[in-house]
C-alpha cells in the first residue's frame, strides 16, 4: 500500500521528486475538498516514508491526529505511527493526541488499547505522564485485562517512570504488580520483570517481596527441560530473556536473608555454571549466545553478591576458559567481566592467575576494542606483586598501541607506577620511559604529578636529578622531558653538581641547548630554572645574566618571556643573596591530595568505572601518598611573600600573585595547585599575571629598566584588526572597552574605562601617545576625562581620528591613576590599524586579474606563508576578510577554495588600491597570503595584519 | 535499550527507534557518527563496542546492519539475540525478508518491532504471539501485504 516509488538515480533527482510530491500532498491537505479517511491515511503514510528517507517534514501533523479518531484500524494505526515517529514531546498537538488516546484506552477494544499504549510508550512525554500515569497501573492490575494489554501497560508505565518518576505514584498496585512474577503467561512475566527491576532500583523496600518470587521463577526455568516452555524456548535455551531479566532484578538486592531462598538461588547459579560445561545442544551461534547471555548475567549476580567464594572462583575459571575461546565476542566479554571480578577479595588471586593470557591478548588480539578490554583488565588485576610486570608490559604495548587508546594507557601506567612503587627510583624511571615512548600523549597531569612526588620525597630527589640529567643527554628528547628536567634540575640540580660530569655549567648548557627548540611555555619554565640556578650556583650567575640580557630574551616578541627575562635579570642584579635565597627557595612539599591523573582518568572513563576499583584498591594497599608526610609544615608560611617582607622595596607589591587566572596560558603549574593557598610557592614558574602587578612597571626601581614595558597584549590587539568593538584590556582593577567606527579616512573611537573595584580611582589620566613617525600620518584628538572614577563606575572618552597617510605602528594608550594609595601605570596598544580605512571595492573576475597583473612589480607584492593558528573554516575566513575591510569577491578565483578581496585604503593625501588573495592548504594546515598594492609599505603592513588573523 | 538503528551497507538509514527523548539534531548526529563507526569495522571484529557512555551491539545481515545502543549494565549477548529474534520475526512475516520489504513496508517493520520491544524492553519473546498480534491486525485491514522478491537477508 501507498508505495511511493523513488527511482531517482541521483540525490538531486530524488530531492526534486520529493519536493514535487510534498507540494502535491500539501495542496491535497489544503484543498477545499475534504479528504476521506483513506486518502488522508495514504498521504500521511507518504509523508512518513519521505521522513524516513531522511527529509524534513514540517506539516501533516494535524491530519495524522485526525486519523487517530478514525474507527478504521489501519487509519488509526498509521496515525499513531506518524505521531510516534514525528511528534516531539512539546508539540502543541499533545492535548488532541491525549484525547484520542484516552478514548482508545477506554474503548475496551484490546487492539485499540494496545495501539494507544504503544503510542504513550513511544512518545513518553511529561504531558502524557501527567495524563496517564494514574490510569495505567489500574489497567495493568485489573483482573479482566488481556495478557497482551498487560504487557504493553507494564512497559508503558516503565517508560513513563523513566521520564517522570515523580508522576508515577506508588500505591496498592505495587504489591499486585510484584505478583505478576507468578503469572502463567511468560510474556506477562517478562514485561513485568522489566518494570519491577526499574521500580525496585529506586524503591527497594517497596518491592522486597519480589526477591523470593524471582528466585522461584528462575529456579523453575533453569531446571525445566528444553521443550517445557514451548515457544519461550529459544534455540534449546529455556526463556533466556526472562532469565536474564530475573537475574538483573536480583542484582538490585543483597543476597537473600532467608536461608531457603538463598539456598535455592545458589542452586540455580550452580546449575547455570554446570550447564556451561555441558556439550552444546546445537551448533548454532544463537544457542551459545543465549546460553552464555544467561551465564554472564549469573556471573554478574555472583560478583554483585560477592559473598560465595566458591561461586566466585568457579565464575573466574569459567571466564578464564572464555579468554581463549575462538569467538571474539566471548573473549571480549570475559575480559570485561573479569575486570569486576578482579576487585573482589575472594577472586582477585584467581583472576591474577590469568595474567599471561591477558598479556597475550594485548599482543595478539586483532580488534582494538578487545585490546582495550585487556588493558582495562591488566589495570584492574594489578597489585604490588605484579605491578612491575604489568607496567613493563603496558609500556611495551604502548610502543605499538593504537593512537586512540594511547593517552589512556599513559594515564594508567602513571597511576600504577605511582601506586605500587616500592622504590621511587622505579617510579621515576617508569615515568621518564613513558615520556620517551609516548611523549605526545603524556598530558600535563602526568608530568605535574612526577614533580609533585619528587618534591615531596626527599629520598628520590638526587636520583631524579641524576636520571633526568642523563635522559636530557639524548640528542632528541621530547619537550615534556625538557619540562620535567628543567623543573627538577632547577630544584635539585645542586644534588648532582658535585660530580664534574654534571657541574652547574654543564647542567645549564645542557638545558639551554634545548631552549630554542621548545615552545613558549617550556621556555618560560626554563627561564625560571635559570633564575633558580642563580641562587643554587652563584658561580654561573654571570653566564645566566648574559643569557637573560641577550636581545632574544629581553626583546622577545612574546610578552611572557620578555617579562620573565626582564624581571629575573633585575632580580638577579639588585637582590642580595639573602633575598635571592628566600625568593628562590626550594618548593615546599605539595599538600597531599588525590592524584590529578586519577581525576583525569575518571573524567575520561566517566564516573563509576574507576571509583569502585580505586576504593577497593585503597583498602588493599597502603597508598604511597598517605605515607609521604610533608617535610616542613611551615615552609609555605615562610616562603609566601608577605607584604611586610618588602621584597624589592616596592611596598605592597607581591611578586607572586596569589590567584593568577587559571586560564592564563603561561601558568604551567599554578593550574594544578591553584586550589590550595599554601601552593603559593617561592616564585612558582607560573607567576605570569602581567597585569596583576602594575606596580612593578611604575615603581622607581623598574622604571629605570630600559626595556619597553608596554603591555603588548598582541593577541587582544590582533582581535581588533577585523572587528571594531570589544574589550581591549582587563585586570583586577580596570576594564577597557572599545567601540569605533570608520569612514574613508576618518574615524571615531569611544573608549570605556570601567572601575572594577569598590574604591575610587584618583588622578585618572588616560593619554594617547603617538610616536614622532606616527604623529605625521595619524591625527588624533582626545577629550580629557574626569580625574575621579568612582568604584563600579564607567567613564567614556572619545578619540577623533584622521588618517593623513599610511602608517605602520599603533598609538599607545597610557593610563595613570591612584588606587588605594598606590600609583598605577599601564600602557596598551590602541588598535587603530591601517586597514580600518579600507573601503571595499566590488569588481569582476576580468577586472580583478587585469589589475592584479598591473601590480606585478616585485616591490608591490608581499607574500606570507604561515601555519593556521585557528581551525580552517571557510565561513569564518570570509567573515574575517570582510571584517578586515576589503570586499570579498566570489567566483573570481578559478579555485573556489581560495579567497580574493579588493578595496581602497583612504588617507587624506592619497588613495591606495589593494588586492589580496588567500590560498588555504587544508592538508598542510597552511595559508599563503598575497597582497598587491601600489605601495610597498602598505602591502607589507596589510600582509602583517591579516596574517595574524587565521 | 536506548535506541535501535537499521542501516544499509551504503549508510542509508532504514529504520530508527528511539527509546530516550532526544532532539532531532542530536538523533541525526548520533546516527551519522554510529553509521560511520560501525561501517568502518571489519567483518571478524567483535560485535560490541564502547561508544560515548553506551555499549553498541551490532550485527550484519546481508546488506543490512542492525545496531542497538544499550546501557552499561545491560547484557550484550542477549541484545545480540534480540536483534536475531527481530530478524526472524521479519523473515517469518514477509517470508524471506529482504531490504526492500523493510523499505516499502516500513510501517509493518515498525509494528512488528512495537509488539516485540516496547520502551526499550522486550515485551514478548514468543514468535507465535508476536505474529499473532500482527496478523490479527492485518485481518482488520482491507489491503493485503505485498512482498518484494530480493535477496533474503537471512
Amino acid at each position: 500500500m501507498c508505495v511511493l516509488l523513488i527511482s531517482g538515480k541521483s540525490k538531486e533527482a530524488e530531492i526534486k521528486r520529493i519536493n514535487k510530491e510534498l507540494a502535491n500532498i500539501r495542496s491535497k491537505f489544503k484543498g477545499d475538498k475534504a479528504l476521506d479517511g483513506y486518502s488522508k491515511k495514504k498521504y500521511v503514510c507518504k509523508l512518513l516514508f519521505i521522513f524516513l528517507l531522511g527529509h524534513d517534514i514540517d506539516f501533516g501533523h494535524m491530519e495524522a491526529v485526525n486519523l487517530l479518531s478514525s474507527n478504521r484500524y489501519t487509519e488509526k494505526q498509521i496515525g499513531y505511527l506518524f505521531i510516534s515517529v514525528l511528534v516531539n514531546s512539546n508539540s502543541e498537538l499533545i492535548r488532541l493526541i491525549n484525547n484520542a488516546i484516552k478514548n482508545d484506552l477506554a474503548s475496551r477494544n484490546p487492539t485499540f488499547m494496545g495501539l494507544a499504549l504503544h503510542c504513550i510508550a513511544n512518545v513518553g512525554s511529561r504531558e502524557m505522564a501527567e495524563a496517564f500515569a494514574g490510569e495505567i497501573p489500574k489497567i495493568l492490575v485489573a483482573g479482566d485485562t488481556m495478557d497482551s494489554v498487560k504487557q504493553s501497560a507494564a512497559l508503558c508505565l516503565l517508560r513513563l517512570y523513566r521520564t517522570s518518576p515523580d508522576l508515577v505514584p506508588m500505591g496498592d498496585w505495587t504489591s499486585r504488580v510484584v505478583h505478576l512474577l507468578n503469572d502463567q503467561h511468560l510474556g506477562v512475566v517478562t514485561a513485568a520483570t522489566s518494570l519491577i527491576t526499574t521500580l525496585a532500583q529506586k524503591n527497594p523496600e517497596e518491592f522486597k517481596t519480589s526477591v523470593s518470587l524471582a528466585v522461584s521463577r528462575l529456579s523453575r526455568i533453569v531446571t525445566s527441560a528444553s521443550t517445557d516452555l514451548q515457544d519461550y524456548t529459544y534455540y534449546f535455551v529455556p526463556a533466556p530473556w526472562l532469565s536474564v531479566k530475573l537475574l538483573r532484578l536480583l542484582q538490585c538486592y543483597p543476597p537473600p536473608e532467608d536461608p531457603a531462598v538463598r539456598g535455592r538461588l545458589t542452586e540455580c547459579l550452580e546449575t547455570i555454571l554446570n550447564k556451561a560445561q555441558e556439550p552444546p545442544k546445537s551448533k548454532k551461534v544463537q544457542h551459545s549466545n543465549a546460553k552464555n547471555a544467561v551465564l554472564f548475567e549469573a556471573i554478574s549476580l555472583i560478583i554483585h553478591h560477592d559473598s560465595e567464594p566458591n561461586l566466585l572462583v568457579r565464575a573466574c575459571n569459567q571466564l578464564g576458559q572464555f579468554l581463549q575461546h575462538r569467538e571474539t565476542n566471548l573473549r571480549y566479554l570475559a575480559l570485561e567481566s573479569m575486570c569486576t571480578l578482579a576487585s573482589s577479595e575472594f577472586s582477585h588471586e584467581a583472576v591474577k592467575t590469568h595474567i599471561e593470557t591477558v598479556i597475550n591478548a594485548l599482543k595478539t588480539e586483532r580488534d582494538v576494542s578487545v585490546r582495550q578490554r585487556a588493558v582495562d583488565l591488566l589495570y584492574a588485576m594489578c597489585d604490588r606483586s605484579n605491578a612491575q610486570q604489568i607496567v613493563a608490559e603496558m609500556l611495551n604495548y604502548l610502543e605499538t598501541a593504537d593512537y586512540s587508546i594511547r593517552e589512556e594507557i599513559v594515564l594508567k601506567v602513571a597511576i600504577l607506577a605511582e601506586k605500587y612503587a616500592v622504590d621511587y627510583t622505579w617510579y621515576v624511571d617508569t615515568i621518564l620511559n613513558l615520556i620517551r615512548i609516548a611523549g605526545d600523549y603524556v598530558s600535563e597531569e602526568v608530568w605535574y604529578r612526577v614533580i609533585q612526588i619528587v618534591i615531596n620525597r626527599d629520598d628520590v630527589q638526587g636520583y631524579a636529578a641524576k636520571t633526568v640529567f642523563e635522559a636530557l643527554q639524548a640528542p632528541a628528547c621530547h619537550e615534556n622531558l625538557v619540562k620535567v628536567g628543567g623543573y627538577i634540575l632547577g630544584e635539585f640540580g645542586n644534588l648532582i653538581a658535585g660530580d664534574p660530569r654534571s657541574s652547574p655549567l654543564i647542567q645549564f648548557n645542557l638545558l639551554h641547548s634545548k631552549f630554542h627548540l621548545c615552545s613558549v611555555p617550556t621556555r618560560a619554565l626554563l627561564l625560571s630554572t635559570y633564575i633558580k640556578f642563580v641562587n643554587l650556583f652563584p658561580e654561573i650567575k654571570t653566564t645566566i645574566q648574559d643569557v637573560l640580557r641577550s636581545d632574544s630574551q629581553l626583546k622577545n616578541a612574546d610578552v611572557e618571556l620578555q617579562q620573565r627575562a626582564v624581571e629575573y635579570l633585575r632580580l638577579s642584579t639588585i637582590a642580595s643573596t639573602d633575598i635571592l635565597a628566600t625568593v628562590l627557595e626550594e618548593m615546599p612539599p605539595f599538600p597531599e591530595r588525590e592524584s590529578s591523573i586519577l581525576a583525569k582518568l575518571k573524567k575520561k572513563k566517566g564516573p563509576g568505572t574507576v571509583t569502585d576499583l580505586e576504593e577497593i584498591k585503597k583498602e588493599r594497599s597502603s597508598d604511597m601518598n598517605g605515607s609521604a608526610e610533608p617535610t616542613s609544615v611551615n615552609a609555605s608560611a615562610v616562603s609566601t611573600p608577605s607584604p611586610s617582607a618588602d621584597l624589592l622595596g616596592l611596598g605592597a607589591a607581591p611578586l607572586t600573585n596569589s590567584a593568577p587566572p587559571p586560564s592564563s596560558s603561561g601558568s604551567l603549574l599554578v593550574d594544578v595547585f591553584s586550589d590550595s593557598a599554601s601552593a603559593v610557592a617561592p616564585l612558582a614558574p607560573g607567576s605570569d599575571d602581567n597585569f596583576a602587578s602594575p606596580d612593578l612597571a611604575s615603581s622607581e626601581v623598574v622604571s629605570e629598566e630600559p626595556a619597553d614595558t608596554v603591555h603588548d597584549a598582541d593577541e587582544l590587539f590582533h582581535k581588533f584588526v577585523c572587528k571594531n568593538n570589544g574589550v581591549l584590556f582587563e585586570n583586577q582593577l580596570l576594564q577597557i572597552g572599545l567601540k569605533s567606527e570608520f569612514r574613508q579616512n576618518l574615524g571615531r573611537m569611544f573608549i570605556f574605562y570601567g572601575n572594577k573595584t569598590s574604591t575610587q580611582f584618583l588622578n585618572f589620566t588616560p593619554t594617547v601617545i603617538c610616536s614622532d613617525d606616527l604623529q605625521s600620518s595619524l591625527n588624533l584628538q582626545t577629550k580629557p576625562v574626569d580625574p575621579t572614577v568612582d568604584g563600579g563606575a564607567q567613564v567614556q572618552q572619545v578619540v577623533n581620528i584622521e588618517c593623513v597617510s599610511d602608517f605602520m605602528e599603533a598609538p599607545i594608550l597610557n593610563i595613570q591613576f591612584r588606587y588605594g594609595g598606590t600609583f598605577q601605570n599601564l600602557s596598551v596598544k590602541l588598535p587603530i590599524t591601517l586597514n580600518k580605512f579600507f573601503q571595499p571595492t566590488e569588481m569582476s573576475s576580468q577586472d580583478f586579474f587585469q589589475r592584479w597583473k598591473q601590480l606585478s612589480n616585485p616591490k608591490q607584492e608581499v607574500q606570507n606563508i604561515f601555519k593556521a593558528k585557528h581551525p580552517m573554516d571557510a565561513e569564518i575566513t570570509k567573515a574575517k576578510i570582510i571584517g578586515f575591510g576589503s570586499a570579498l569577491l566570489e567566483e573570481v578565483d578559478p579555485n573556489p577554495a581560495n579567497f580574493v578581496g579588493a578595496g581602497i585604503i583612504h588617507t587624506k593625501t592619497t588613495q591606495i588600491g589593494c588586492l589580496l588573495r588567500l590560498e588555504p592548504n587544508l592538508q598542510a594546515q597552511m595559508y599563503r597570503l598575497t597582497l598587491r598594492t601600489s605601495k610597498e609599505a602598505v602591502s607589507q603592513r596589510l600582509c602583517e595584519l591579516l596574517s595574524e588573523q587565521f | 535499550m536506548q535506541f535501535m538503528l537499521l542501516f544499509s551497507r551504503q549508510g542509508k538509514l532504514r529504520l530508527q527507534k528511539w527509546y530516550v527523548p532526544l532532539s532531532d539534531k542530536e538523533k541525526k548526529k548520533i546516527t551519522r557518527e554510529l553509521v560511520q563507526t560501525v561501517l568502518a569495522r571489519k567483518p571478524k571484529m567483535c560485535s560490541f563496542l564502547e561508544w560515548r557512555d553506551l555499549k553498541i551491539v551490532y550485527k550484519r545481515y546481508a546488506s543490512l546492519y542492525f545496531c542497538c545502543a544499550i546501557e552499561d549494565q545491560d547484557n550484550e549477548l542477549i541484545t545480540l539475540e534480540i536483534i536475531h529474534r527481530y530478524v526472524e520475526l521479519l523473515d517469518k512475516y514477509f517470508g524471506s525478508v529482504c531490504e526492500l520489504d523493510i523499505i516499502f513496508n516500513f510501517e509493518k517493520a515498525y509494528f512488528i518491532l512495537d509488539e516485540f520491544l516496547l520502551g526499550g524492553e522486550v515485551q514478548e519473546t514468543s514468535k507465535k504471539n508476536v505474529l499473532k498480534a500482527i496478523e490479527q491486525a492485518d485481518l482488520l485491514q482491507e489491503v493485503s501485504k505485498f512482498n518484494f522478491s530480493g535477496q533474503s537477508i537471512i
